[in-house]
């Protein structure tokens, strides 16, 4: 039980990623320390000149998961969306879905709620609707159009799917946003307005202009001819992040509800801390001020001591100032034991994803105390002075684990999980 | 002039992609609407398939009385 209140529990787990179409598949990745990191096999890349040729790409094609007619009718970043969101469902045991006239054995549909934010939303959509109307006219643009690219098209299709009647919401917040949505979920469940929320993040925008405005800002990493060493967090070798798509969605329930049903936990979502840097809009605050307090009031509200802290998932996406600006607000917030991990070096940036995705897996390190390496981390940058996996996967028992997200905008989410 | 027999197989396979409804139950006597549960969006997506496929001119106002498939069948073999 946390400090405020009743606990928040997760009991189902959902992600397609670079690594895996789900969630043991990305785990073993991120445990084996596997890059996702591929050629971008399209012909824009050459005819835009564009300094990037890789990304992080689905390991399974939604297309060939989920129906013909849901591909034709739902975004990139709505399928994954709907293809994570099923495998959390399913894993949480949840049941026949819920509906207003039927009802539901195991949650009512006014006490069901879906949270799923996006970075970007539907820009393959826009993208590809644009094109269509500049070159085949307004009777080619697809009558679902509005509903693929805007951003809270995920959440809603996720909550249409499920029947769930008590809210659905999307919160944008560029990087931050599928960490946010949990934060969001916890917020749900601690004021007893919901027994069940589904929450995540899903990113699918891997396109010439995503590519090229990131390049622009000079934030990519360059490494073109050895995709799979490209993201490299904590390493002195790191020049950017590398861009990824993919999905991650968690069940979380109130504590109380999830006993009743009899249901499996997984780990708790202990507390939650968010705060806005107000410093830049791209850049992070080097002195990590913003992002500390995010991390202390996750701490505040879950009831812990930094003491109790034994591992952070980091967001360091491997740019050269955001990486060391988070070791320096770990260690304001916490101190200099907790042990490190990138995910990133795996799985790329998922943007708005990449904060729920790295919340499964950090729940997973609890459960099953083990803290994946960081991919491609052969030499420790020397401003960073604190302990960070590399190589292998480090066992260690963990009473508590934090996840990080920052997002441009400085949007701060820090997310605590204890064990079950 | 195309015949009955000619448009029902192209347009349900239309209807099939556009809505996912298995062709096979795509028969002539059957409403879009309640028994197809196919929506308005979607039914502005088969009438622009169906322009390109048959050749034919569909306004919306003309969407709006095709109430069955033989509907849709006897506007297209009319107009095409």
């Amino acid at each position: 039980m946390s400090a405020t209140g009743q606990g928040v529990v997760v009991t189902g787990m959902g992600a397609t990623t670079p690594l895996g179409g789900d969630v043991a598949t990305t785990w073993d990745g991120l445990l084996a320390g596997r890059s996702g990191v591929r050629p971008i096999e399209e012909e824009w890349v050459d005819r835009f000149e564009l300094p990037v040729k890789i990304a992080s790409q689905l390991a399974t094609e939604p297309a060939d998961v989920i129906k013909r007619v849901e591909a034709r009718r739902l975004d990139r970043s709505e399928q994954t969306a709907i293809i994570a969101a099923r495998e959390a469902w399913a894993h949480a045991d949840l049941g026949d879905y819920p509906s207003l006239e039927d009802g539901s054995p195991k949650v009512d549909a006014l006490r069901l709620a879906v949270i799923v934010g996006t970075g970007i939303g539907g820009a393959l959509t826009l993208l590809g609707q644009d094109d269509l109307l500049e070159q085949q006219g307004l009777r080619k643009v697809a009558v679902l159009t509005i509903p693929m690219l805007m951003p809270n098209g995920p959440a809603a299709h996720v909550g249409l799917e499920f029947g769930a009647a008590a809210g659905v919401h999307a919160p944008v917040s560029a990087c931050a946003s599928g960490a946010e949505a949990l934060a969001w979920g916890w917020r749900m469940l601690q004021a007893n307005e919901v027994d069940v929320v589904v929450a995540g993040g899903t990113e699918a925008c891997i396109a010439p202009i995503t590519l090229a405005g990131f390049s622009q800002a000079r934030t990519m990493a360059l490494r073109n001819d050895e995709p799979e060493r490209a993201s490299r967090p904590f390493d002195t070798g790191r020049n950017g992040f590398v861009l990824g798509e993919g999905a991650g969605m968690v069940v979380l329930e109130r504590e109380e509800f999830a006993q009743a049903r009899g249901a499996t936990v997984h780990g708790r979502l202990a507390g939650i801390g968010t705060s806005a840097d107000a410093y830049h809009i791209t850049a992070p605050d080097p002195e990590g001020t913003g992002q500390s307090r995010a991390v202390a009031a996750a701490l505040r509200t879950a009831g812990l001591d930094p003491a109790d802290v034994g591992h952070v998932n980091c967001h360091a996406t491997a740019t050269n100032v955001g990486d060391v600006a988070e070791t320096v607000a770990v260690k304001k917030a916490i101190g200099d034991h907790p042990v490190l991990t990138a995910p990133k070096g795996s799985l790329g940036h998922l943007l708005g994803a990449a904060g729920a995705v790295e919340a499964i897996a950090t729940i997973l390190s609890v459960r099953e105390g083990l803290v994946p390496p960081t991919a491609n981390l052969e030499e420790l940058d020397p401003d960073v002075t604190l302990d960070v996996v590399s190589g292998e996967a480090r066992k260690m028992t963990l009473d508590a684990a934090i996840s990080d997200s920052f997002g441009f905008g400085g949007h701060n989410v820090c997310l605590a999980f204890t064990p079950a | 002039m195309a015949t009955n027999e000619e448009i029902l197989p192209d347009l349900a396979s239309i209807v099939e992609e556009v809505a996912g409804v298995d062709a096979a139950e795509v028969t002539s006597e059957k409403s879009f609407v309640d028994d197809l549960d196919i929506d308005s969006l979607s039914m502005v997506e088969i009438a622009v398939q169906a322009e390109d496929k048959f050749g034919v001119k569909i306004p919306d106002d003309e969407l709006a009385k095709l109430t069955t498939v033989q509907d849709a069948v006897d506007y297209i073999s009319n107009h095409s």
